[in-house]
Order: C-alpha cells, then sequence, then structure tokens
C-alpha cells in the first residue's frame, strides 16, 4: 500500500486527509513523552506553570529509548503501550495536541476527545525499535531529565513509518482488523 | 566442591545481558519466520517484516531489538557441590546487570520504589532472580529481560476444581483477547498451572524461558498446549493486534501439584521478542 508523506506540526486540513489504515511517514519534529512525563505536564498546566514545548499541532511519540551509542542520534526506540497514558490524554488534546504515536488501543473517552479536537493516533510496530531508530535524525532533552528515560525529547525525524489506527472520525483499527480475521 | 569466583560470573551475567537484548535466538527467528508465511492480513504481514528485519538489523549493529530491555529476570540453578568465592552470588549478578545495562546502552527501566518515590535506579539494578538449589557441580544462569507491556498484561485465577480444563480454557482465552495488542504480538504464551499462588506465577515465567514451541513432555498437557494456541489464533488479534491469523507463535505450559481444594492458573505473556540468554558454569 502506497504511504502517505506527513510533515509536522499537524494541521485540521492535513488530519483530515488521515484515514484509519493509512501508512503514513512522518517527516518533521515530534515529542516523546510517557507516563510520568504526562503526569508532570498535566499537573504543571493546572498550576499555571508554562509546559516544556508548546503542545498546538504537535505530535507526542510515547517512547523511552535507549541510550544512543556514538554516532547515533538516538538509541532503539519503539512504541511503548499507550493506554496508561489514556488518564492524561483527553487533557493534552484539549490543550492542542494533534497526533500521538504508541501501540494498542485507546479508552472511549479518549477517542471521543479525539473526535472533538479533531487529534489522530498512529501506531508504529512495537519491538522493531532498532529500525525504527534510522529514522531519527536528532535527539534533545528539552524537560524533566530526572525521569531518565522519560525525559522529554525533541526529535527530528525523517519518513517515521507508522499507520492511522484510530482517526479524527474515531474508527479504529484494532476493531476493524480483529472483526475482520475472528474465526467464531 | 567446585569453586567459582564471582568476579568470572559478574562477566558472565554482562555479557548475557547484552546478547540477550540485542541478538534474538535463532529458534525465535526461525519460529517467526515459519509463522510468517501463515499470516495473510496486510498489517500483520508487514508487522512481519518490520519485526524480521528489525531482529536482522539489531544484531548486525549490536543494538538492542527493542527499546524495553526489561526486567533482568533470572532462573538460576546453583548445584550443590558449588562454592561461589569472592562474594555474594547475588551481588555479582546485580553487579553484571549493572555493567552490561551500562556497557550495552541498553534501557535503565527499574524504579527503586513501586509507589511512593518511583526513582529511577539508572542501572537497571535490581534483578528479580529464582533460585533453584539442584544436584552437581555446576551454576547455570539464564536471564530473560522481560518487558513491561508484555509484563503488565499477565493475570492469576484462583479456579476451583470443578472448574476443570473448560475454566482454565477460558481465563486464558479471555486474558489474551482483554490484552489484544498490547503485548506486542505475535506472543508467547507461558501457563503456569497448579502448586501454590505463587508458585504458579513462577510457572508461567519458567514456561516462557522453554525452546520456542517445544511441547510440555507430558502428551496431555502438550495436546492441551495445542488446541489453546488454535484457539488463541481464531481471535483474529494477529500481530500487533491490527488483526490477523498469528496472535501467537507458541503457548508453554508448566504444572506441578496442586492442594485439594484449587487450581491456580496464571498467565505470563511475551512480546514476539522472546529474549534468552543462558551459560553453564
Amino acid at each position: 500500500m502506497a504511504e502517505k508523506k506527513v510533515t509536522t506540526p499537524l494541521t485540521d486540513d492535513k488530519i483530515k486527509d488521515l484515514q484509519v489504515g493509512d501508512r503514513v511517514s512522518i517527516t518533521g519534529v515530534m515529542y516523546t513523552a510517557r507516563d510520568a512525563a504526562h503526569k508532570r505536564l498535566v499537573q504543571m498546566h493546572k498550576d499555571g506553570e508554562k509546559l516544556p514545548f508548546e503542545l498546538q499541532g504537535q505530535i507526542i511519540y510515547y517512547v523511552g529509548p535507549c541510550p544512543a551509542k556514538p554516532g547515533h542520534a538516538l538509541g532503539p526506540c519503539g512504541p511503548t503501550t499507550s493506554f496508561r497514558m489514556d488518564a492524561y490524554t483527553p487533557a493534552v488534546l484539549e490543550l492542542g495536541l494533534k497526533g500521538m504515536i504508541g501501540k494498542g488501543q485507546r479508552a472511549k473517552d479518549v477517542k471521543d476527545s479525539m473526535v472533538k479536537n479533531k487529534a489522530v493516533y498512529f501506531a508504529s510496530i512495537g519491538g522493531a525499535a532498532a529500525v525504527i531508530a534510522r529514522s531519527v535524525k536528532t535527539a534533545e532533552i528539552v524537560g524533566f531529565e530526572d525521569l531518565g528515560p522519560e525525559a522529554i525529547y525533541k526529535l527530528e525525524v525523517e519518513d517515521f513509518p507508522c499507520i492511522v489506527v484510530t482517526d479524527a472520525q474515531g474508527a479504529d483499527l484494532y476493531d476493524i482488523g480483529v472483526q475482520q480475521y475472528r474465526i467464531d | 566442591m567446585k569453586e567459582i569466583e564471582v568476579s568470572k560470573i559478574v562477566d558472565v551475567v554482562e555479557e548475557l545481558c547484552i546478547k540477550a537484548a540485542c541478538d534474538l535466538d535463532e529458534s525465535v527467528e526461525n519460529c517467526l519466520k515459519e509463522w510468517q508465511k501463515k499470516e495473510e492480513s496486510e498489517f500483520g504481514k508487514y508487522s512481519f517484516e518490520q519485526i524480521l528485519e528489525n531482529v536482522a538489523y539489531a544484531r548486525k549493529e549490536n543494538l538492542a531489538l527493542c527499546q524495553d530491555t526489561g526486567v533482568a529476570v533470572f532462573f538460576v540453578d546453583v548445584g550443590q557441590e558449588v562454592h561461589i568465592k569472592g562474594g555474594g552470588l547475588e551481588d555479582a549478578i546485580n553487579e553484571g546487570v549493572r555493567r552490561g545495562y551500562t556497557k550495552g546502552y541498553l534501557r535503565k527501566s527499574m524504579v527503586n520504589d513501586p509507589v511512593f518515590n518511583r526513582k529511577n535506579t539508572t542501572d537497571n539494578t535490581p534483578a528479580v532472580i529464582h533460585w533453584n538449589i539442584v544436584p552437581g557441580d555446576q551454576l547455570r544462569i539464564q536471564i530473560l529481560p522481560k518487558g513491561g507491556g508484555s509484563e503488565n498484561m499477565g493475570r492469576l485465577a484462583m479456579l476451583k476444581p470443578s472448574d476443570g480444563l473448560p475454566g482454565i480454557k477460558d481465563f486464558v482465552l479471555k486474558a489474551v483477547k482483554d490484552a489484544g495488542g498490547n503485548p506486542c504480538p505475535p506472543i508467547v504464551v507461558g501457563i503456569g498451572i497448579g502448586g501454590t499462588m505463587e508458585k504458579t506465577t513462577i510457572l508461567a515465567k519458567k514456561a516462557l524461558s522453554r525452546v520456542i514451541g517445544s511441547p510440555n513432555p507430558d502428551e496431555r498437557y502438550a495436546k492441551l498446549e495445542q488446541e489453546l494456541l488454535e484457539e488463541i489464533n481464531k481471535t483474529g488479534i494477529g500481530p500487533q493486534g491490527l488483526g490477523g491469523r498469528v496472535t501467537a507463535l507458541a503457548v508453554h505450559i508448566e504444572f506441578y501439584p496442586a492442594h485439594i481444594t484449587g487450581l491456580p492458573v496464571a498467565v505470563n505473556l511475551n512480546c514476539h521478542a522472546a529474549r534468552h540468554a543462558e551459560a553453564t558454569l
């Protein structure tokens, strides 16, 4: 299947073109954050503090990378399981986040919030971490360095491969795919 | 009495940590290639291609297959006629983990307290070690680095004896269906049956340490493994949970005698990167 090329930041127009089941390659900037970082981001917003990065139009990649070997921008960096971020996701979508990359199905309230806020959820292949790291060109810690592998990194990526698994209409490949192949 | 220096053990564990994380055992790679032929779905096929390309690339570049290089779980068989010299065996294993995870550029994923602090220990210690005292003069150390995505999908049930085989099957299938794409299918399903609450969970982990696809030597349990594998692969979950024919690569059961009142069952799932390495001193 042909890949759709997507550049960041994401806009409503770009998102309109992304349908569930599309293979996508992303070029541009994305930020990493896992549950520990999400917890802090949401708390900082509540406390009226400035966040380490502006969420508007951005993509968060759910990943805790390995350390980079000399000559590499980043170590292996495949997706982590997304449902751990579900508790915080509607709050960050309200702040303008437009894309998320992870693996595994999201909760209903997350999908509802994605429809409301016109956001898209991509999956990359869990456990293909060394290959995925080839598309990361630069990596820089921009927040929560004390969290170690859970710090927020700003990544510049080129042709980062993923699949639209939940689109801005709420269509979910985890339901569609399983229904198609289930044998009763 | 055979003497083994702790410095030797540290070196061996360091090497095992890196080997397990970066160089997937060929038995697992070959198993993936066999199942790849049976996958029909577009995203299932794509997942297999990416997974196998990653296995080859990680091995060639000596990079971790997956960024989640896991909790360092060990099964250690200590021969009764072995004398460990120069320090503690547990300390030596943890020192090997510390060195291996640092030298191998592996991710350090352990936090020091599960509830109140959750501060990263920065060296992936402590390991989780299961000890066995065995006859003989050998020390066998096996590492199974265990990722959080699949570990979080584990389940335990204290079934009643009257639940029997149907109860076991229902419980295992529900665990796999509820896990969906989260544990990075195609998975290996480790099942412990019998013993006590803690014994059965360790058996489920032990089941994951077997050579992939090797049947239980007891043919009744081997048949149950096969039946469960067929049922699991009818769920349609498929590689990465995106729909397909191949949800599990293998089902391994380990069993133990049980109390007259009980039928404990534990399910421990492993992602497709079923990482192991071992050494015998």
